[in-house]
């Protein structure tokens, strides 16, 4: 990888969205949209409510499925020059693996972001990602047909992170990626409903990073697997304390929409940081708390 | 159509009326090109409530003293704050985006621009380019009261205009829909921009006239890009994107109820 930081599925598109903004080959890398095998139209209108500092979103994986996504826009995205990882979704064990199997034909997507933690889509989804049992079976179902690299996504909306970590690692994972959005409900008051359409929503954005720097310090800690972290980094100071907490890279989400060049800036950052604290690289702070 | 982030800076600030602000930017380079009924997403700095940028119509380009206008109702907390913007500060834009409205199709074209509130915004800078090209556009601008009609000298500049007031304090008395030139005028074809319900009894005049119709629609949104589907209206061809397959629709594509 180029740099440590990454772009989080469903928030930067296929990336093409902001070529006019950055140059895309100096993203670490890009995790383009959740996509499920068979199409799928996601949730009603609205989808999206603000709240301070983050946003609430119940977009509900709409995709055009997995065939449309091989055929109409992989050939426009597989000379980008970093790792293009493709968010994998589904509501059934076999849905996974052979959305999984499909995308492992294509040469240039070097790895897959498993997402076992949407809480916007009814069932699958987060179900899988909440249980020990449930990752377990999921990621077992994707590694028999898939060879690259695997990263398991991660619900921060479960009791114990590393428990289910540890499941996904048993499992087969070469990394996991957390955390996806916090479940949240925003109502309005004058009409007495949920803002949102199916009442509730995925939260992202700074409000959650400290939940987020905790469940990665959780995870790092009980894990052998390299850890991604996100989950509310809008700048390179946020993501220091990622690493610090036991992350060895970093997705940036909902940061994108308020700067469409935050990815390279933080990655600039980074640099930067590391120059004024007299470190070669990344891997010299990671999990580098002191006691 | 290439994107940009800028910070353009605040060259003069106009208050038609105590609930509106009109921001005149402009920026040391010549603006990018744009085309009418496109929007620029605001960043609103201090507000941490104000956490996503707003999304607002380019209300008017003027290419020879290099100003681009933002037309503002102000109604939370961020568009409070765009409101005290000083002479001289710098605003963050990402622009221009989505896809305007439908450029001239034929000279002479009778093009019908209905506005209503705040919506006339985008109206002002068509109406020019439909003018400057050839076309004839009329303007019909519907407003609660008298002092909600906004830019009527810069409106009345370029083409005629008919006026409505639900109070019947400018114009003729009553909605949009109801004005009398609809009975007496043809019309080629109509855009509309305004509230919802303003929109869609438009939409259903011109429907029943067989006249094509464009609407501009204001969905919530998150990136103005494409990239997150929280804008996403339902249309014929399924689940689209506001900020980019729009914000300018045909009512044939729409699946609204007319
Ligand atoms: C493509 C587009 C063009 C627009 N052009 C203009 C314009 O030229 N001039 C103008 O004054 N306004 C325009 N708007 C509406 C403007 O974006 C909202 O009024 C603004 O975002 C409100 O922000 P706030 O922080 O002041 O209010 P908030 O406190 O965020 O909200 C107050 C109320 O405003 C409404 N609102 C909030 N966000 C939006 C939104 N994105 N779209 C519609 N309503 C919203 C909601 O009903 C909300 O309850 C446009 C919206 C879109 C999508
Ligand atoms: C609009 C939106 C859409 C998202 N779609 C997906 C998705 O398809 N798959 C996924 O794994 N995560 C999805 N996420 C979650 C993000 O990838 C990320 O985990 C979360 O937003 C936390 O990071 P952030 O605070 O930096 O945004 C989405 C988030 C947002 C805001
Ligand atoms: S606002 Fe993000 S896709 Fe339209």
């Amino acid at each position: 990888m180029k740099n440590p930081v990454m772009t989080a599925s469903g928030t930067f598109g296929y990336g093409v969205e902001f070529a006019d903004f950055v140059n895309l080959e100096d993203i670490g890398g890009i995790i383009v949209k959740g996509t499920t095998l068979h199409p799928r139209e996601g949730n009603d209108y609205p989808r999206m409510v603000e709240m301070a500092s983050g946003m609430l979103n119940c977009v509900g994986l709409q995709n055009k499925g997995v065939d449309y996504f091989c055929k109409n826009i992989y050939p426009d995205i597989k000379d980008i020059k970093t790792n293009m990882i493709v968010n994998v979704s589904g509501s059934s064990l076999e849905d996974y693996a052979e959305c999984a199997a499909r995308i492992n034909e294509l040469e240039n997507i070097p790895a897959i972001e498993l997402n076992i933690s949407c809480p916007n889509v009814k069932q699958g989804g987060m179900a899988f990602g909440v249980t020990t049992e449930g990752a377990s079976a999921v990621v077992k179902a994707v590694r028999e047909v898939y060879d690259k690299t695997l990263i398991v996504k991660l619900s921060p909306n479960v009791t114990s992170i590393a428990d289910i970590a540890l499941a996904v690692q048993d499992a087969g994972a070469d990394a996991v990626s957390l955390i996806n959005t916090l479940m949240g409900m925003v109502i309005d008051i004058e009409k007495r409903k949920p803002v949102l359409s199916i009442a509730t929503g995925g939260m992202s954005g700074p409000a959650v990073k400290p939940v987020a720097v905790r469940c990665v310090w959780q995870v790092a800690k009980a894990v052998s697997i390299p850890v991604v972290g996100l989950g509310g980094i809008m700048t390179a100071s946020d993501a220091i304390e990622f690493f610090l907490a036991g992350a060895s890279a970093i997705e940036i989400g909902t940061a994108n929409f308020i700067d469409p060049a935050v990815t390279v800036k933080v990655a600039q950052g980074i640099n930067e940081w590391l120059d004024q604290h007299g470190c070669a690289s990344v891997s010299e702070i990671v999990g580098q708390l002191n006691a | 159509m290439k994107k940009y982030i800028k910070d353009l800076i605040v060259k003069e600030v106009e208050f038609p009326h105590e609930l509106y602000v009109l921001l005149k930017l402009t920026d040391e380079e010549p603006l990018p090109a744009t085309m009418p009924g496109q929007f620029v997403e605001v960043k609103v700095e201090g507000s941490p409530k104000t956490f996503l940028r707003r999304p607002i119509s380019i209300n008017y380009v003027d290419r020879e003293k290099n100003e681009l206008w933002l037309l503002i109702k102000k109604v939370g907390e961020g568009t409070h704050r765009l409101a005290e913007l000083k002479v001289g500060d710098r605003l963050n834009l990402v622009f221009p985006l989505g896809n305007g409205f439908s450029p001239v199709q034929k000279a002479g074209e009778r093009v019908l621009l209905v506005g209503g509130g705040v919506g006339v915004a985008p109206l002002l800078d068509y109406g020019k380019y439909l003018k400057d090209n050839g076309a004839e556009p009329v303007f019909l601008l519907g407003a609660r009261s008298k002092t909600d009609l906004l830019e009527l000298d810069l409106f009345g500049a370029i083409a005629p205009v008919h006026v409505t007031t639900e109070d019947g304090t400018e114009g003729e008395k009553g909605f949009v829909t109801q004005h009398s030139l609809l009975n007496k005028e043809h019309f080629d074809r109509i855009s509309v921009c305004g509230p919802k319900p303003m929109m869609v009894s438009v939409a259903r005049y011109a429907k029943k006239a067989g006249t094509p119709c464009e609407v501009s629609l204001e969905n919530m949104m998150a990136c103005g890009l494409g990239a997150c589907l929280c804008c996403v209206e339902k249309t014929v061809k399924g689940n689209v994107c506001v900020c980019k397959e729009g914000p300018v629709f045909d009512i044939n594509d729409l699946t609204w109820e007319i």
